[in-house]
């Protein structure tokens, strides 16, 4: 008895794990932590602004954003306007022409198609997480 | 019938690490369906396999083992901002018992807090107390706790035994704070303070 349990236990962990693999193939889309920001940028006529975790990260620790310049962990949560940024807040830390190129290079940001939607990109994904 | 399964899964994962193949890794920019190849300033960008396929590779997420680019020097990321913040990577396991029929959760501190600082977490996602967390798989799949990381920007949620990692009939230790002595309880808690 118990081993017809454990071998209907595998054979769903391995229909599940197949199952996802093949998710991952169909899905593959943009590159994984990619976050879209679209609240403003359309609106005011500029393309969706895509930010790239993977480049950063090469370059920083999470915490250097997420803690010393405030960034919240979740996408949406923050508010930021090419305002805030020119002002050195946000982005503005460090693209200010010193530690990284300034904002006159708006193309550089600005990149993204025209119609995105604001949020988090990944490519591997499960089911969530649904509030991205 | 198990044998069929068996096969048939070894076969689409043989097949899908070769179909992915190192040229796929990465997409290009212009082809991600996110960066609009119209724009001018898209050959400025850094492609990302120009700079990941250096990296410690995986088969997952963004295909990097990011952990151990990291700990082996592939990378040297700045830790700090302003010259006064105060750099704290804390090596302290977390044992976590309540994992149902899967192996225990073992959260490891260091991986972690050579990342991100520690009040990136405590006491906004967790509270700094063993069991005072209810941390659940529903409320990870939805963004919360560990799924507040895992699955949007650190290795996704299908990779089950990188968490569930350690085998309940061989842990004969207690769970929560794996402490080494009483010294390093005493550091790990005034880290943190």
């Amino acid at each position: 008895m118990k081993s017809v349990l454990s071998e209907i236990i595998t054979s769903k962990l391995l229909i599940t794990l197949t199952s996802l693999l093949l998710l991952a193939n169909i899905n593959v889309q943009a590159e994984y932590a990619d976050v879209v920001l679209n609240k403003y940028a359309e609106a005011h006529g500029m393309r969706p602004v895509i930010y790239p975790h993977w480049f950063h990260r090469i370059r920083f620790r999470c915490k250097v954003c997420h803690s010393e310049l405030g960034f919240e962990m979740r996408a949406g949560a923050n508010d930021v306007t090419m305002a805030d940024i020119i002002d050195g807040k946000f982005c503005g830390m460090c693209h200010n022409g010193e530690i990284a190129w300034s904002t006159e290079y708006c193309d550089r940001c600005h990149s993204g198609l025209p119609g995105l939607k604001p949020g988090i990109r990944g490519d591997s994904e499960t089911s969530g997480p649904g509030r991205w | 019938m198990r044998k069929t399964i068996f096969f048939t899964s070894l076969l689409l994962i043989l097949s899908h690490t070769i179909y992915a193949g190192p040229q796929q890794k990465w997409k290009n920019l212009a082809e991600d369906e996110l960066h609009d190849p119209a724009n001018p300033a898209i050959i400025e960008l850094q492609q990302p396999a120009e700079a990941l396929s250096a990296l410690p590779g995986d088969y997952i997420g963004n295909k990097v083992r990011w952990v151990n680019a990291l700990r082996h020097g592939y990378i040297e990321p700045r830790t700090n901002f302003f010259p006064e913040t105060k750099i704290r990577v804390l090596d302290l396991d977390i044992i976590m018992e309540r994992t149902g029929e899967m192996g225990l959760v073992k959260f490891p501190h260091k991986a972690h807090t050579e990342w991100l600082d520690c009040n990136n977490c405590h006491d906004k996602i967790f509270k700094m107390k063993v069991d005072a967390n209810p941390i659940n798989m529903f409320a990870i799949l939805q963004g919360e706790y560990c799924g507040r990381c895992h699955g949007a920007v650190a290795f996704p949620l299908t990779e089950c035994l990188r968490c569930h990692s350690v085998a309940r009939s061989k842990f004969k230790g207690k769970f929560g704070a794996q402490y080494k002595d009483a010294q390093h309880k005493i550091q790990a808690n005034t880290l943190a303070k």
